[in-house]
């Protein structure tokens, strides 16, 4: 950046604290810009010099944790890695939603990716009983980064968010759980078969309410490639419905 | 979170999980076949798909026959006759005709059906939708918004041609099609389904790619953009084409409509009878129909 005078940049945040019945208003923030400037700083600024009562969530301050995703320009993405001057002057900032709302730009996403958790079942199953002493089975290289590739996913939601099928029928799984399953469906120490699958995203609520709009796909902050795994899903999963 | 959720892989097996109240129950009931999930969701999400890339192929393979018009009247008279089966039979049976509508008909409803499941089903969801395509601003879902909407006027306009082909098959032919089109003033019709079919087809095909992984090179997301180009030229190519058709027949139905009704004859000598007659592209004055 040059040394030109700092913009003034406005933030609008939809403010709301359900719990102390204060309903949803926007309030503007005046920030200077500094190099560099993320939202996330942004923001605590306004809470360390403007106003104290400020919600908002952040944890690793780097994309890793996950918490403070929130609808930016109506957009879903991480403050701590959306730059200021990505934007115009005036940003506005709201929860995402779905999600439980907690407060001005907090919301509660752990219940949430809990519940797909145990409704997808996303943990490895095995029958085998697990030998603790014993050296883990060896993998593959390839497909340890496969894998690996779809466990970057954060559960920050924002791909939820950005989803208009999720939006119209909240029991539609979201592409974070889809990503989930095909994530342990490469895995070989996962016994489950396309079957078992089928049983858990074989329907309208599953990938087959998908209509390929892929929000999910164009907000992910950590560009999972969503697109091609739901689809891969969706060929596997109408395999098993042919059979 | 993940983490710990993964860790939990030598936990007992879900049923003890979801009714911790009730394990011993349960642990009974295994000997019964596990109650298997149906298998028409993903049987209904491929003739989804099969439905509209057959409509969408004879959307395609349609606006070719229609525009031969712009060849000449006698290439649409062959064409329209060739469906009547008048090269392999005595006469021209125009009950194929029928035939073939009705079938088309058939995989019409169908996907229409199916696509019903997609619908908002009450305000709230229309309203949800509706506000987050605003905010989102975003491409693929603007462009599923486009196609639910066109695909909702669909319903109307194509049901009411198809209609029409079902029960008239014989009178498809140069004056007999441009009769119905000015004459019979179904031109504001067809124009708004010439614009909702090929919008819709076109996104259709492209989200058909998408939705099974059809992306052609190695980079998905290259393959997406180059998609939407294709799409793009797609709908633009057969609006085109459909328009300059469309105009075709309004222009020969302005000219025939003293005689509107008259069937349409081949000329006798083999000359094709050209654009120029009739459907001219200068001005129209009086059209000469030789061989009429
Ligand atoms: C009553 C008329 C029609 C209605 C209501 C309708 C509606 C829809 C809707 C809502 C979708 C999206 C489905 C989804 O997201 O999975 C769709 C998909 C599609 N439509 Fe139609 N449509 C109609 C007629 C047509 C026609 C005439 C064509 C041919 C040009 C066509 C071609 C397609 C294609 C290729 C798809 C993509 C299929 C898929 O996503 O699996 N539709 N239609
Ligand atoms: S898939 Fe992407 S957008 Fe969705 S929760 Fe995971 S990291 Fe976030
Ligand atoms: S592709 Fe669209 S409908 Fe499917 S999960 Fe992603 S945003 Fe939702
Ligand atoms: S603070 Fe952890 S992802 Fe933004």
């Amino acid at each position: 950046m040059s040394t030109d005078t700092p913009r003034q940049l406005t933030l609008r945040i939809l403010r709301s604290s359900p719990g102390e019945g204060i309903a949803p208003h926007w309030q503007d923030f005046r920030v200077d810009e500094a190099e560099g400037m993320t939202l996330f700083i942004a923001l605590n600024e306004i809470r360390d010099t403007l106003d104290p009562s400020l919600q908002f969530d952040f944890v690793c301050r780097a994309g890793i944790c996950g918490s403070c995703g929130m609808l930016i320009d109506g957009r879903p993405g991480l403050a701590c890695r959306s730059l200021t001057r990505d934007f115009g002057p005036l940003i506005t900032l709201a929860p995402l939603p779905v999600f439980a709302l907690i407060g001005d730009l907090s919301v509660d996403t752990g219940s949430w990716m809990r519940g797909t958790a145990e409704r997808l079942e996303t943990w490895i199953h095995s029958q085998a009983e697990p030998d603790l002493t014993a050296v883990e089975a060896r993998m593959e290289p390839e497909l340890a980064e496969a894998i690996y590739e779809l466990d970057r996913c954060i559960e920050c939601g924002c791909c939820v968010a950005g989803c208009g099928t999720l939006r119209m029928r909240e029991d539609f799984v979201g592409a974070v759980g889809l990503n989930k399953i095909a994530r342990f469906r490469l895995d070989p120490r996962d016994e489950r078969s396309d079957e078992d699958y089928y049983e858990l995203i074989g329907d309208d609520s599953g990938v087959f309410g998908c209509m390929s709009l892929l929000g999910c796909h164009d907000v992910c902050p950590k560009g999972l490639p969503l697109q091609t795994q739901i689809a891969f899903l969706r060929r596997r999963m109408v395999a098993v419905g042919l059979k | 979170m993940s983490r710990l959720l993964e860790r939990s892989a030598t936990l007992p097996p879900p049923i003890a999980r979801q009714a911790p109240e009730t394990p011993l129950a349960l642990t009974h009931v295994t000997a019964h076949p596990r109650l298997r999930r149906s298998r028409w969701p993903a049987r209904l999400d491929l003739l989804q798909s099969a439905s509209g890339l057959f409509l969408a192929l004879f959307l395609v393979a349609h606006m070719f026959f229609v525009s031969s018009i712009l060849i000449s009247q006698d290439a649409f008279y062959t064409v329209a006759r060739f469906f009547e089966g008048a090269y392999f039979l005595a006469t021209p049976q125009p009950w194929i005709v029928s035939c073939v509508v009705g079938g088309v008909l058939a995989v019409f409803v169908l996907h229409a059906w199916l696509a019903l499941r997609k619908f908002p089903a009450s305000f709230r969801q229309y309203q949800a939708f509706a506000e987050h395509r605003a905010r989102l601003r975003h491409d693929d879902t603007g462009l599923w918004w486009l196609q639910l909407w066109t695909g909702f006027a669909l319903f109307f306009l194509a049901s009411i041609h198809l209609y029409g082909m079902l029960v008239h098959p014989e009178l498809i032919g140069p004056y007999e099609s441009a009769d119905r089109v000015w004459t019979g003033s179904m031109w504001p019709l067809y124009l708004l389904l010439l614009f909702a079919a090929e919008i819709h087809g076109g996104i259709g095909l492209y989200r058909l790619a998408l939705k099974w992984g059809w992306l052609p090179g190695g980079n998905p997301d290259a393959a997406r953009r180059r998609l939407r180009r294709l799409k793009t030229a797609f709908s633009l190519f057969f609006i085109g084409l459909g328009l300059v058709s469309l105009l075709a027949y309004v222009r020969l139905g302005i000219a025939h409509a003293e005689r509107a009704g008259e069937r349409y004859a081949p000329s006798g000598d083999g000359t094709p009878a050209t654009l120029a007659e009739g459907a001219a592209v200068t001005p129209v004055v009086v059209p000469s129909r030789r061989g009429g």
